[in-house]
């Protein structure tokens, strides 16, 4: 169970976070809305320890990860799973190497044959064929790229997985492949998953339940038909703007 | 007190915190580089391939570079010495110019634009598009897998490479000498020999060896801490040679005031 309670963060004069409180159960998938620059990046990284609050806490699994000594933390990023908005593959590594480090029990990562079958089977899970594994990440398309970064979050089995914008920048047809991928994985494997994501249409479609951060916190939070239904004014205008953003860019949306 | 006081204050003010907070996050850096140094598995191999990648990619321009600092020398000293000064004496001016100064500042300065470069556009590019993030996501180091391997290669290898640039530089002074001076080989080698003391070789080395510090921990820590896209990836890789070639030639002369004052 991921808890985040009153986080706060600021660079410089900005405040990105200003007390944001959430709650991911067991099992569910989050999905986290918002516009750009909200802090939505930022509220996955204070999960995940690579950024220090200025204030609040968040514990997963009942550790407070601000207060973790780095082997604490590093084991801890053992059981979570990161998915990074452009894959952030390692330039100067194949795509056998880049999924192999996914492998965060050093035991499996240093034995070969476990970790080829294991490389092989992250790939089929994300559809890619086993010749990719040779491959470099500047041979490799945008959502392959991003399909290799889930790959590799999910090498080492985790226990939660962190997807920021899986769906950026791609198009509506690699948009879908992802989505569903991130449905099937959270199905398949069963982890607890928080997607931060523009895409209200994927996000939808993906979670179990909905936040919508704005200004720092979180505006509203409910399941997808709520989300729907609510008359709050923050939730309405960022469904319009989405509703309207999504009509003169692919002409529509199915929601 | 007036407006433009003020600001004057504010700005030297900023600038002071700016520093302190940067000499701050150095010692992070290399607090933290001393800590992944117990994931020998890590670094080790790491390091023997930047070790190979920095020194059969350098050693080419390191000689070429040496030997024209030695040949130039010898052909100056030939220049400057006419009248009572013996002949010989270039023998010394060269042997001592390139192992004492020319051998290591150069090759310092030349490594400083090419592998600081290097370093920091490397790692400056990882840190912008979420490598080392997701390194550390990944729960490992990026102390032991990107920053200790590049510093010890520095550390290891530049003195190597200033060794060849030494003999480099006198072998080509030699051969320069005897080409367009009245020098013959006994001359030559006598004046090598007349104000050569062994601590000379160690010198060179040492001063090799701060360089190869300045170079590999000021390149590791301005990629390291590269902000703002491919502007800052260009900022930290200029920052890096700029700033490497400066502390050379402050080393260049703290070394020669400590070590050499008689």
């Amino acid at each position: 169970m991921i808890e985040i309670t009153d986080l706060a963060k600021h660079f410089g004069a900005q405040v990105v976070l200003d007390g944001v409180t959430l709650s991911v159960k067991e099992g569910e998938t989050m999905a986290l809305l918002g516009p750009s620059g909200t802090g939505k990046s930022v509220l996955l990284k204070t999960i995940i320890g690579l950024i220090r609050p200025d204030r609040g806490r968040v514990v997963v699994d009942d550790l407070d990860v601000a207060t973790l000594s780095r082997k604490a933390l590093s084991r801890l990023r053992g059981t979570i799973g990161y998915v990074f908005q452009n894959g952030a593959l390692f330039d100067s590594m194949n795509v056998f190497e880049n999924v192999r480090l996914g492998l965060t029990d050093p035991d499996q990562f240093k034995d070969l044959d476990f970790a080829r079958s294991r490389v092989a089977d992250c790939l089929a899970l994300v559809n890619l064929p086993a010749e990719t594994t040779g491959k470099m990440p500047s041979e490799l398309s945008g959502g392959m790229r991003k399909r290799v970064g889930i790959a590799r979050a999910i090498a080492g089995r985790p226990k939660y997985v962190l997807y920021d914008e899986p769906t950026s920048g791609l198009d509506p047809v690699n948009a879908d492949i992802i989505d569903a991928l991130v449905k099937r994985l959270d199905t398949e494997l069963g982890v607890t998953s928080i997607m931060v994501t523009h895409d209200v249409r994927g996000a939808f479609r993906t979670a179990d339940r909905v936040a919508l951060l704005t200004q720092g916190r979180i505006a509203a939070i409910g399941t997808p038909d709520d989300f729907l239904a609510s008359e709050d004014p923050a939730v309405r205008a960022f469904l319009q703007r989405d509703f309207e953003l999504s009509s003169t860019s692919s002409g529509g949306v199915d929601r | 007190m007036t407006a433009l006081a003020i600001q004057v204050q504010h700005r030297v003010g900023r600038a002071v915190l700016d520093t302190l907070a940067a000499v701050g996050r150095f010692a992070a850096l290399v607090v933290e580089m001393g800590r992944g140094l117990t994931e020998v598995r890590v670094w080790l191999p790491r390091t023997l391939d930047e070790s190979w990648n920095i020194g059969v990619g350098s050693f080419f321009i390191v000689l070429l570079i040496s030997s024209f600092a030695g040949a130039v020398t010898a052909l100056q000293a030939g220049y400057q010495f006419t009248g009572n000064i013996p002949i010989y004496v270039v023998g010394s001016v060269v042997t001592e110019s390139v192992v004492l100064e020319l051998g290591p500042v150069l090759v310092g300065l030349i490594l400083a634009g090419r592998i600081g470069a290097r370093y920091a556009a490397e790692l400056g590019t990882m840190r912008v598009t979420e490598q080392i993030d997701a390194l550390e996501s990944l729960g490992r180091s990026p102390a032991s897998h990107l920053l200790i391997p590049r510093v010890l290669a520095c550390l290891l290898m530049i003195p190597i490479l200033v060794i060849f640039a030494d003999v480099m530089g006198v072998a080509s002074g030699w051969f320069a000498s005897k080409q367009a001076l009245p020098v013959t080989d006994a001359d030559f080698i006598y004046g090598a020999r007349v104000f050569w003391r062994p601590f000379d070789a160690w010198y060179s080395i040492i001063k090799a060896f701060f360089f190869a510090g300045a170079i590999g921990f000021v390149s590791c820590y301005m990629g390291y801490s590269t902000k703002q896209g491919a502007e800052g990836v260009g900022r930290s890789t200029t920052g890096a040679v700029v700033t490497s070639s400066v502390l050379i030639l402050l080393l260049d002369t703290l070394l020669a005031k400590l070590l050499l004052s008689v």
